[in-house]
């Protein structure tokens, strides 16, 4: 990415839904072309009436494009290839490797089995996989039933997925600092001993397999940027 | 072969008529404004017929009720880039239909401008 001293900052184009394809390539020119290293489709923008995805994808690789030129960094979208069916899911991927984009992004809710054909399938064809983990709250915020979040980390650690939304802790959604810090630890680390604060409560050793990058998103605004620093020493961040 | 005779830019809904005056385009910025659309001024020195990205000036115009105003800014756009082509485009905001209505572009070595739409 040849970015240096500074972690990558990106964030979701919102309207969420809403706009035409045209109109959304504009917002991603602009936020692009303003600084930003990544933008990111919405967890919900799929393929609607307002904007079907070969338009979404088609304005989004000229913006890309166009930014990159006008400040020559590399840039990037997340286009967003959850659909119906794996068919489907594999046709835009296709779709997008071919257009030039580097990274995609998948929801959580598309199941474990989709995860991992699609952290396959990306491997084979040299793209990044972002995960964003819609849908993990109406098991993991539970105090009576469910599972935690970094029960989830763990397995997309092992699918294989590249990012995965991990956790601000003065965003939107749960903040305590120790248990954050246990997720990114299991994403990052090589090994995990146990660590009953941050609720690792067996050790782990990961061997070699791939790290996952955790992306601190969640409602997250400028004014908060010295606390992300300060609670998670990150790499990437996402307001918005 | 050069079939682009006279060197006129012919993107958008009025480019191919001659040059449009003052009035006129006050005109079409008031039939824009009584529909209710967006008017949004763009400028660029790229003129392929596929860069749909133009620079903005400034943000649309989502309040302005007035054609003297937004004509006020396109001649400030004239003035600050006077060597690029400019067009106005009026976006459409109802359902499914946002898209643009009636871009103009303006060549730059013409002291007069044409008015243009794209295919919507």
């Amino acid at each position: 990415m040849d970015k240096f001293g500074r972690p990558l900052l990106g964030a979701t184009t919102k309207p969420k839904l809403g706009l035409s394809g045209r109109n959304y390539g504009r917002v991603v020119y602009e936020a692009l072309k303003g600084g930003l290293d990544f933008v990111k489709d919405d967890e919900n923008i799929n393929s609607q009436p307002f904007m079907h995805w070969r338009d979404r994808f088609l304005y989004c690789m000229e913006a890309i494009n166009k930014a990159s030129a006008a400040t020559g960094e590399v840039k990037g979208h997340y286009l967003n290839i959850t659909a119906a069916t794996m068919d489907e899911m594999i046709e835009r991927a296709e779709f997008a490797r071919n257009l030039g984009s580097i990274i995609v992004m998948i929801d959580l809710v598309i199941g474990y089995t989709a995860i991992q054909t699609m952290a396959k399938w990306c491997r084979a064809n040299d793209m990044i996989l972002h995960l964003h983990r819609a849908g993990n709250s109406t098991y993991s915020r539970q105090k009576n039933h469910g599972m935690n979040f970094r029960v989830i980390c763990k397995w997309m650690r092992m699918a294989g997925v590249d990012h995965i939304h991990a956790g601000t802790v003065v965003g939107k959604l749960e903040g305590d600092p120790l248990m954050i810090k246990g997720f990114y630890d299991v994403l990052r680390e090589t090994h995990n001993p146990m660590d009953l604060p941050c609720g690792i409560f067996f050790e782990q050793d990961w061997a070699s397999l791939n790290k996952v990058m955790p992306v601190a998103s969640g409602g997250i605004h400028a004014g908060q940027m010295h606390q992300l620093l300060h609670h998670l020493q990150l790499r990437i961040y996402r307001y918005g | 072969m050069m079939t682009n005779y006279g060197n006129r830019m012919t993107q958008g809904q009025f480019s191919f008529l001659p040059d449009l005056t003052d009035e006129q385009i006050s005109a079409q910025i008031k039939y824009a404004l009584e529909n209710s659309w967006a008017i949004n001024i763009e400028y660029t020195d790229d003129p392929h017929p596929r860069n749909t990205y133009w620079e903005m000036y400034g943000m649309p115009m989502f309040d302005m009720k007035d054609p003297a105003g937004v004509l006020m800014e396109i001649n400030e756009c004239r003035k600050t880039f006077p060597q690029h082509y400019i067009r106005v485009m009026a976006s459409d905001a109802t359902r499914v239909r946002a898209r643009p209505r009636l871009p103009c572009a303006w060549p730059r070595f013409f002291t007069a401008w044409t008015m243009c739409a794209l295919a919507n």
